[in-house]
């Protein structure tokens, strides 16, 4: 099948690839563009582990086709960082242990800053709620939860 | 290793600091088994069988191989016969032979330059099927009429007159049965199912494999165990194994799933086949729910006996069970634990391990405990409530605890089901009132934990940092528990010791991580490699100071002489004997390699509060505590994180997962959206409560944390329901439809 030239923006950055028009943002970003931070968990939007924003908004990048992000801007884990900084998610994460194998980690991530942007105080069950379209097989979430409640509260300087 | 010493506390151990793999892990740098590609890379794809029990008669691939881009396709005719036993069966299911025996099963593999090709030529693959007649259930496979899956699969143990579907019979127990049942007041005899559930971890199996015409292979792979890896792999492909360099990638969950082969001999044959060019594959989720291991489905029937005042008398446990079209469903180990919890009289067991035509199953988390505790721990609710008796303390009453001979056979060391039952009592939890439609139920687990093959090396860097090499892939923070113990053991900073997980070339054998052994096992490994390291630096500096190596003790990362006696000499710390090996003897290093004893089985306890809509019968966790015998947490944060995790997955086993077939024996719910794992929004908090009651076997009181914890949810929901509705559900999944009809069902009665 005929390739289709994409010009986009990733995290920042100004980006081409040439993508079949059957492939996926996910197999975009993951095998044109080596950025392997996304992960195919199911390839149907039901695991979240490929969670990236496309001009803000937060989408599973396997429902999204590659070609749709001509013109678009994509944030991926591997932008969420500030160079050597990270973002407090991140650190959070780390610091409550909120990660076992790590898999479902970066989409979490990402889905977790897509819902401080726009909430910065969520309550516990606004996070469950938010996060539900995230799987995480290891945790039992709680310390997922927990890490995401405390970036909140660092990023509100109430920490 | 003395009471006292395994009792002090520590420096680092019972801290939490950073895992050292979390930066990686948190950036999406790590690396999992789809994330490496290699130069002159093909992509994999496999041919999987649309019938659950089916003769191949031809398969044609010429079209196939004409597609522009196709550079080889394998079928069974490019594997080595005459193999037996477990390897046949490996073999067998990594791509099918002159049947294909379940839904999903391997057929055929193509390997093409793009993975988009490669998918296009399977629809290109030419399969004549002839339909056979097939079964799913355990108890259908073993009636007269049942189609024979594998006629003489069955081996010495199966008396004559069984169906041959049945393949292993096991017949166990002691005491005195009749007298125990003679002897209790009541004595109940209740039937129980659980379906089978998926490992579902989150990262479908990857790997990039390649393997040359003279029989020299490497492999990527995400796996639990890549020892396991190469010698399976090496069996079923017929080359030798120290021939294979398998390299673990980051695994992104296993939970059990992930200590076997699937597609990765598939991919050393493409690669052999194609030239010796590196081949990947990577399953896509339906894949995963078809053709890797889900657990064993079971059919028990369970009878106890109990005295007035909670006292145990007598069990006797049936179960049956099926793993799919091989042997190996976990039928001995869920008898083991059966009644493992308790010091009961007279105990007898019987299993039956059954062929189905359902994919082959593998381990998961405490293979086969939570299956035998959701009928036994029902039963003894049950009975608790039957006789007006606190479930917490019948259970007490008839805890297991130092010196009681298990159900299963060994005498028990130092164990803590009765500390983590008394600290369940305390616990505040307990006393939260409860609502209409609100239940609290509890229940006991166990599991075994295991040892096993364990080879660790330990190298002294000229700094002064220590790199130790483990074999057991990072699941869940075991890099940060070893370098927690190594750090301990040689005073030096945690920040100073770096775990890696090396290839199969690095070290000897080692065992997956599985049976929660790597922080028991390998942190066991590192900790006397790191004593080696110690004594050889104690003689360095004995030998800088001209004294007796006997003389020189270690003490905080340092060499100091042992007494007044010795000479007076200044401390030599780690990074001055370091600095100067090159030229007092050379590199310094440690090694310890074994098949692990002293393993401590750890007990828990679950309790959980329910509230189940009597309009809709959905329940909902309102608060869940684990209580659990760590032996001792080196890590508490991620011994929490292993107790919430298998809590969570038990949750969803007693719940909602379930594998559900159609009249034709296929698989109906290969995805995540309807084969539906517990999300943020299903779950509270998880409260936990590690309870130390140190094993004597480790250096630092370790146990295995990581299976127990799935065991108790099933019947702890079960039990929990049951106080809420009055109604008594004996078979999972426990999801709305069956709770709502248990409830009209009682209503009705």
């Amino acid at each position: 099948m005929t390739r289709i030239h994409v010009t986009a923006t990733v995290n920042g950055d100004p980006v081409e690839f040439l993508a079949d028009p059957r492939e996926t943002l996910l197999d975009c970003l993951r095998d044109h563009l080596g950025l392997t931070g996304s992960k195919e968990g199911c390839g149907t939007g039901d695991c979240g582990a490929c969670s990236v924003q496309m001009d803000g908004v937060l989408v599973c990048s396997c429902l999204v086709l590659g070609v749709e992000a001509e013109g678009r801007s994509i944030d991926t884990i591997e932008g969420m960082a500030t160079g050597g900084d990270l973002h407090p998610l991140q650190r959070k994460f780390i610091e409550h242990a909120a990660l076992q194998c790590g898999f479902c980690t970066p989409g979490i991530l990402v889905a977790a800053r897509a819902l401080l942007d726009q909430n910065p105080d969520p309550t516990e069950q606004e996070v469950r709620y938010w996060l539900a379209g995230n799987l995480c097989r290891c945790t039992g979430y709680d310390k997922i939860i927990r890490a995401v409640m405390d970036a909140a509260a660092e990023l509100r300087g109430a920490a | 290793m003395a009471k006292d010493e395994i009792q002090r506390t520590y420096r680092l151990i019972g801290t939490r600091p950073d895992r050292p793999d979390g930066l990686d892990k948190v950036t999406g740098r790590a690396r999992y088994g789809a994330d490496v590609s290699a130069p002159g890379m093909l992509h994999g794809a496999v041919l999987r069988s649309p019938h659950a029990h089916a003769r191949i008669l031809r398969i044609d691939a010429s079209k196939a191989l004409a597609l522009p881009g196709v550079k080889a396709v394998v079928t069974r005719a490019d594997f080595p016969t005459g193999l037996t036993g477990e390897d046949w069966n490996l073999q067998e299911n990594t791509i099918a032979g002159e049947v294909a025996l379940y839904d999903g099963h391997a057929v055929a593999a193509v390997a093409a330059t793009s993975r988009l090709i490669a998918q296009d030529a399977l629809r290109l693959i030419a399969v004549d099927y002839e339909i056979l007649p097939h079964v799913t259930d355990v108890d259908a496979a073993m009636r007269p009429d049942a189609p024979a899956i594998r006629p003489g699969a069955a081996d010495h143990s199966v008396p004559e007159g069984l169906h041959p579907n049945v393949v292993k019979y096991i017949d166990f127990g002691h005491g005195d049965l009749e007298a125990g049942f003679a002897a209790a007041d009541l004595v109940r005899e209740q039937s129980y199912t659980t379906e089978a559930t998926h490992q579902g971890y989150i990262e479908p199996h990857a790997c990039l494999g390649q393997l040359g015409a003279d029989g020299k292979g490497e492999m990527w792979v995400c796996t639990q165990g890549h020892w396991y890896i190469r010698r399976m792999a090496a069996a079923v492909l017929g080359i030798e194994a120290a021939q294979l360099r398998v390299t673990p990638s980051e695994i992104g969950g296993g939970f059990g799933g992930k200590t076997t082969i699937f597609i990765e001999p598939l991919a050393l044959a493409l690669s052999r086949k194609a030239g010796g060019r590196p081949v990947k594959m990577v399953m896509s989720r339906a894949e995963v729910f078809r053709a890797t291991g889900p657990t064993a489905s079971a059919a028990m029937k369970v009878r106890i006996g109990m005295k007035k005042d909670g006292t145990l008398t007598a069990g006797q446990a049936e179960f049956r069970m099926q793993g799919g079209a091989f042997p190996g469903a976990p039928v001995s180990s869920a008898l083991y634990c059966a009644f493992a919890s308790y010091a009961i009289p007279a105990v007898a067991h019987v299993g039956y391990d059954v062929l189905t035509n359902r994919p082959k199953c593998a381990a998961y988390r405490a293979p086969g405990s939570p299956m035998a505790a959701f009928a036994v721990e029902s039963l003894i609710d049950e009975m608790c409530r039957e006789l007006g008796l606190d479930p917490l303390e019948v259970r007490l009453k008839n805890a297991v605890r130092e010196g009681t001979k298990s159900s299963y056979g060994p005498t028990y060391g130092p164990i803590g089901l009765v500390q983590s039952l008394q600290a369940a009592q305390a616990h505040p939890n307990l006393s939260v009132p409860l609502g209409p439609n609100q239940g609290r139920g509890v229940a006991a687990g166990f599991w075994f934990n295991h040892g096993g093959e364990t080879s660790v090396s330990l190298a002294i860097g000229e700094d002064g940092t220590v790199t130790v090499s483990v074999g057991t892939p990072d699941i869940g923070g075991s890099r940060a528990s070893i370098a927690l113990m190594t750090a301990e053991t040689l005073g030096i900073a945690y920040e100073n010791v770096r775990v890696n997980v090396v290839e199969t070339g690095a070290l000897g054998v080692n065992e997956p991580t599985h049976g929660s052994r790597a922080t028991f096992a390998s942190g066991k490994a590192a900790v006397i490699a790191a004593r080696h390291a110690i004594a050889e630096m104690c003689r360095r500096a004995a030998a800088a100071w001209g004294i007796d190596p006997e003389a020189v003790d270690w003490q905080d990362g340092a060499a100091v002489p042992a007494g007044p006696n010795a000479g007076k000499f200044p401390p030599m710390p780690i990074a001055e004997i370091a600095a100067r090996m090159g030229s007092t003897g050379g590199p310094i290093s440690g090694h310890h390699e074994v098949t692990a004893g002293g393993v401590g089985a750890s007990f828990g306890v679950h309790v959980v509060d329910v509230e189940v809509d009597p309009e809709t019968g959905r329940t909902t966790v309102l608060r869940y505590l684990v209580v659990q015998d760590a032996g001792r947490a080196i890590h508490p944060a991620y011994v929490e994180g292993q107790y919430q995790g298998g809590a969570a997955q038990g949750i969803g086993w007693a719940l909602n997962e379930e594998y559900i077939h159609d009249a034709e024996g296929r698989l109906l719910n290969p995805v995540f959206l309807d084969y539906r794992v517990p999300v943020a929004s299903d779950l509270p908090m998880i409260d936990t409560v590690i309870v130390e009651v140190p094993n004597p076997g480790h250096p630092y009181g370790v146990r295995g944390v990581g299976e127990t914890g799935i065991t108790p949810p099933l019947p702890a929901l079960a039990n929990a329901i049951a106080a809420a509705t009055g109604a008594r559900l004996r078979s999972l999944p426990m999801s709305p439809p069956k709770v709502l009809a248990a409830i009209r069902a009682q209503r009705g009665g």
